[in-house]
């Protein structure tokens, strides 16, 4: 145990910002990580309430073991957040060492609290060879968490971006943007609704409202000024929620706990609608019998909000050189295209495409608007908006 | 004695620790009082706490009026048939009940689905408030439909056979009718017996959360399930909140339990004067109490019988009574998942069960040799986990072992489940214990026996029966527990059922009902082999050796 330790303190402290222009032959810190992650095991946490996704991982641990010796053990999580809270426990009763997480699947407010909280191991990005094949300094999604910077103690797995699913047997003419969803709501009452913030795709549908609805000039980049200019920003907001609740699904008395809820709800025909944050999610439910095969997904109007999710090692990781050789490997052009295939799983690459040729050919057709457009992704607000928003909905929604 | 009671304290200690917000993350505490400020100005916390106390006692006065109303008509043979259709029902883990209870019963579940279009005229279904309401009715029925088996198989145990049977000839003889006799001569001596469970099923009532995060109100939902959002906020900042919270549901509980405890002494004065009065009661309305129960054990078996069809279902859309498309391809794939969870979960399960048995067996027979049985203090410490809220009990072990640096590790786990495990084994095993008439180890040493022997060969074959029912809830209770499997195992040791809860978040019901059936199912063969072992056995001769 000690040893491989001193071997990866070794390697990383050789490593600091060296590997960022290197080519990506293995370098010789590289070949140390390697060696000291040979025989390490991985326990990786990661959300597992997706049987094809845990089938990729499980893909991914298999390969782990055969190219490098290394055992990698999914922890299916229900939640991430309880893996935050494991080693925000560990930290408080001083086991430094020897945590019980060495890789987890992690982004916005659950990055930003390990964060803060300076519970992450790095900065590490720029020492994996494959940040050769990110656009790092180009494509501000892969660098920047909910907006806030990541600084190497995060290395981006995949993106998401959020869209309307509907059952194009039941839904003639689906609301192409929130007035038009409105209205429909108001035509069509008790068939549509939205997760409870603060599950994250009931947030991100606020979020959404928001960037429809906030004021000219409220800047969602940074936190609001103060609570007046967080009430401004969202009153409109809240004012279209008030008309939109009545005409919700069981009255706006009950919203489903989940986008997966959501999702099995449309399945039992009781709303019309699911909402998703996976661009591939429509196509992979429907190939999994989880939808009928009349299902289709698009963006509203605005565009669809994008994040990008992350890996990140806990401070106390006991693997962490297994951990950096499972992130490398994940972020190899092979897991990345076989991880953007519909087939397997449908999640977009982080890859540069300019760098990777190969890679694009593989991917999926990008969603569209009801028209056809493809208006740009909508950043992730600051972190401050999603905490407030979530706030104040349950202030005014769940009292 | 001390043997049983560690586990329990330690537990204890460590909850106590995290709700007196003692044990703080990253040390961020701003004094006692703003975090209690902090509690009650947080946003659904009084709706929270009366959804909380409305579905805890609601449900348990149901499972109870059910449960008595049943037995009250029941004659011994229906008894024994109902002991045989309750025991698998108690097996089976909360969170399946649930689950299976909210397809039944959803506006496009399977009653639903059964009954439209040919009689709803339902196409789609229809926009009706029946689940997660917020007077918190279908949390009740889901707690009532859990716990009315549970009830059931105490009480059955505690009536035992035969001497209820003869106090209720005196009384039919001295003319009262069936119920009326029931309630006069033989639920006076069956209470006693169901106290502690029912306290036990109360403060489930209060704080589950499997049951209220699947069927109970939302915005918002019940205390504990408020406990649990925050606890798991990753900005980490409501910690001192949840851990205040704990501790107001300790107290809630405790409250709740003293308010029972009164009301049961009323109803006792009351009930002594209607028997001392001596007239000669008919109560034919218990026959409709008696429905109730059916009603609830329909549900309860559809809640069962809906897992396997949804498990099997390829495509199963509204208002199709079956499946449109059947598919086995998903038990096929996850054939290598079961493979390697079920024989963790069983180990664990049994490992656990086996050190309960030992444990409780060690205090029964202190008890009995000493002849002095366990006082109420001890009989509070065993039942303080089954009392104490289970979301907070779970952050507190957290937070104990994380600092004992055991968490992951098979002991941590292992103890965390004796603790659960170990009540329900002791109540299961010690009404049946104590019973055991004194004179068969009485005759046994006059014959000879040494002490020993006496508790080998005479005490152990006459409690084979409830020992084996006792071993089946206890594997059953292991079984189900998720939280602190998750706290505990530090998710390194995936059971059943933290893989059924990972696998939910994905929403896929198909999984989530395979996972559920299996998780029922281990539990269940426990429950067949315990009645098929635990049968009466008949002497052809006397056995050699008794008499040395």
């Amino acid at each position: 145990m000690r040893r491989f330790l001193l071997a990866v303190a070794l390697a990383v402290g050789l490593g600091g910002g060296a590997g960022a222009n290197d080519t990506s032959q293995p370098t010789s810190d590289w070949a140390a990580m390697l060696a000291a992650a040979k025989g390490q095991t991985v326990y990786f946490n990661a959300w597992g309430g997706d049987e094809r996704i845990n089938a990729y991982i499980a893909w991914a641990g298999a390969e782990l073991q055969e190219r490098f010796g290394v055992t990698l053990i999914h922890v299916k999580l229900a939640d991430t957040a309880d893996a935050v809270s494991r080693v925000v426990a560990e930290r408080a009763a001083g086991a430094d060492q020897a945590g019980s997480i060495d890789l987890i699947w992690i982004n916005g407010a659950n990055f930003a609290a390990m964060r803060q909280g300076a519970l992450l191991y790095g900065p590490f990005v720029q020492r994996l060879p494959a940040a050769e094949r990110l656009d790092l300094a180009g494509n501000p999604a892969l660098t920047h968490d909910f907006t806030v910077p990541t600084d190497g103690y995060e290395a981006p797995w995949g993106g998401a971006l959020f869209n309307v699913i509907y059952d194009s047997a039941t839904v003639a003419e689906p609301p192409a943007d929130l007035a038009a969803l409105l209205a429909w709501a108001t035509a069509h009452p008790g068939r549509f609704s939205y997760p409870a913030p603060p599950d994250f795709i009931g947030t991100t549908f606020l979020k959404q409202v928001l960037y429809a609805l906030a004021p000219p000039g409220t800047d969602l980049t940074r936190p609001p000024a103060d609570a007046a200019a967080f009430a401004t920003a969202t009153a409109p907001l809240w004012a279209w929620l008030d008309r939109l609740h009545p005409q919700l699904w069981r009255g706006g008395q009950v919203f489903p706990p989940s986008g997966p809820a959501l999702r099995q709800l449309l399945s039992d025909g009781e709303v019309d609608f699911a909402l998703s944050f996976n661009p591939g999610d429509a196509d992979s439910a429907r190939r999994q019998g989880l939808l009928p095969n009349s299902v289709r997904a698009y963006l509203l109007d605005q565009g669809g909000l994008a994040n990008t999710h992350f890996l990140a090692i806990p401070y106390n990781a006991r693997a962490a050189a297994g951990a950096l050789v499972a992130i490398d490997f994940l972020l190899s052009p092979e897991a990345q295209a076989r991880k953007a295939d519909p087939q397997i799983w449908g999640d977009p690459p982080v890859l540069d495409p300019a760098r990777l040729d190969q890679l694009s050919a593989l991917l999926p057709p990008p969603l569209t608007t009801l028209a056809g457009a493809l208006p740009p992704p909508l950043p992730e607000p600051h972190p401050a908006w999603t905490e407030q928003l979530e706030a104040a909905w349950l202030e005014r929604y769940a009292r | 004695m001390l043997l049983l009671v560690l586990p329990v304290a330690s537990g204890l200690g460590s909850l106590l620790l995290a709700a007196l917000g003692l044990w703080a993350p990253l040390g961020a505490t701003n004094g006692a009082a703003t975090v209690w400020q902090d509690l009650f100005d947080a946003p659904g916390l009084w709706p929270a706490v009366a959804r909380s106390l409305t579905s805890g006692f609601a449900a348990t006065l149901l499972a109870l009026a059910a449960t008595l109303l049943l037995l009250a008509g029941a004659g011994l043979r229906l008894r024994r048939w109902l002991g045989r259709l309750v025991a698998p029902l108690v097996a089976v883990p909360p969170l399946a009940v649930a689950v299976g209870l909210a397809f039944l019963i959803a506006p496009s579940g399977w009653i639903a689905r059964l009954l439209s279009p040919w009689a709803t005229g339902w196409q789609r279904p229809p926009d009706l408030l029946l689940l997660n309401d917020p007077a918190g009715l279908a949390l009740i029925l889901g707690l009532a439909v859990k716990e009315t088996p549970f009830l059931l198989l105490v009480a059955l145990a505690g009536l035992g056979e035969g001497e209820v049977e003869r106090r209720l000839l005196v009384a039919r003889s001295l003319g009262q009718g069936p119920a009326a006799a029931w309630f006069k001569v033989a639920l006076p001596a069956l209470y006693p017996k169901l106290r502690w469970p029912l306290y036990a099923v109360l403060a489930y009532g209060l704080g589950t959360y499997e049951v209220a995060l699947v069927l109970g109100p939302t915005q918002p939902p019940t205390l504990a399930v408020l406990l649990l959002t925050w606890a798991q906020d990753p900005s980490l900042a409501l910690w001192p909140r949840a851990a205040a919270g704990s501790l107001l549901q300790v107290l809630l509980v405790a409250l709740a339990l003293l308010v029972w405890r009164q009301g049961e002494r009323r109803l006792g004065r009351l009930g002594r004067a209607w028997a001392a009065r001596g007239g000669r009661g008919r109560l034919g309305w218990s026959r409709a109490g008696g429905g109730l129960a059916w009603l609830l054990l329909l549900l309860g078996l559809g809640a069962l019988l809906v897992l396997p069809l949804w498990s099997l279902a390829g495509q199963w859309r509204f208002p199709a009574a079956l499946p449109q498309l059947w598919s086995a391809e998903l038990w096929q794939r996850q054939g290598p998942l079961v493979a390697s969870t079920l024989g963790g979960t069983a180990l664990l399960a049994l490992a656990t069960t086996g050190l309960a048995l030992l444990l409780t067996l060690l205090a029964l027979e202190h008890e009995t040799l000493s002849g002095r049985p366990a006082g109420r203090g001890a009989t509070l410490l065993l039942y303080l986990p089954l009392l104490a809220p289970p979301v907070a009990l779970a952050l507190g072990w957290g937070a104990a072992l994380a600092g004992a640096r055991a968490i992951g590790s098979w002991p941590a786990l292992l103890w965390s489940h004796l603790v659960y495990v170990l009540p329900y084994v002791f109540i299961a095993l010690a009404g049946p214990w104590r019973r055991i008439d004194p004179r068969h180890a009485l005759s046994a040493r006059a014959l000879g026996l040494r002490r020993g022997a006496v508790f080998w060969r005479v005490r152990l074959p006459l409690a084979r029966a409830p020992l084996l029912a006792a071993a089946a809830i206890g594997i059953a209770v292991s079984v189900a527990l998720y939280l602190p499997t998750l706290v505990a195992g530090g998710g390194r040791f995936p059971t059943l059922a933290t893989e059924a809860v990972a696998l939910s978040s994905g929403g896929d019901r198909r999984l989530l009902a395979a996972l559920a059936l299996l998780q029922a199912l281990l539990p269940l063969l426990a429950f067949l082999l315990a009645l098929s072992l635990g049968r009466p056995r008949r002497f052809r001769r006397p056995p050699q050796g008794a008499i040395t």
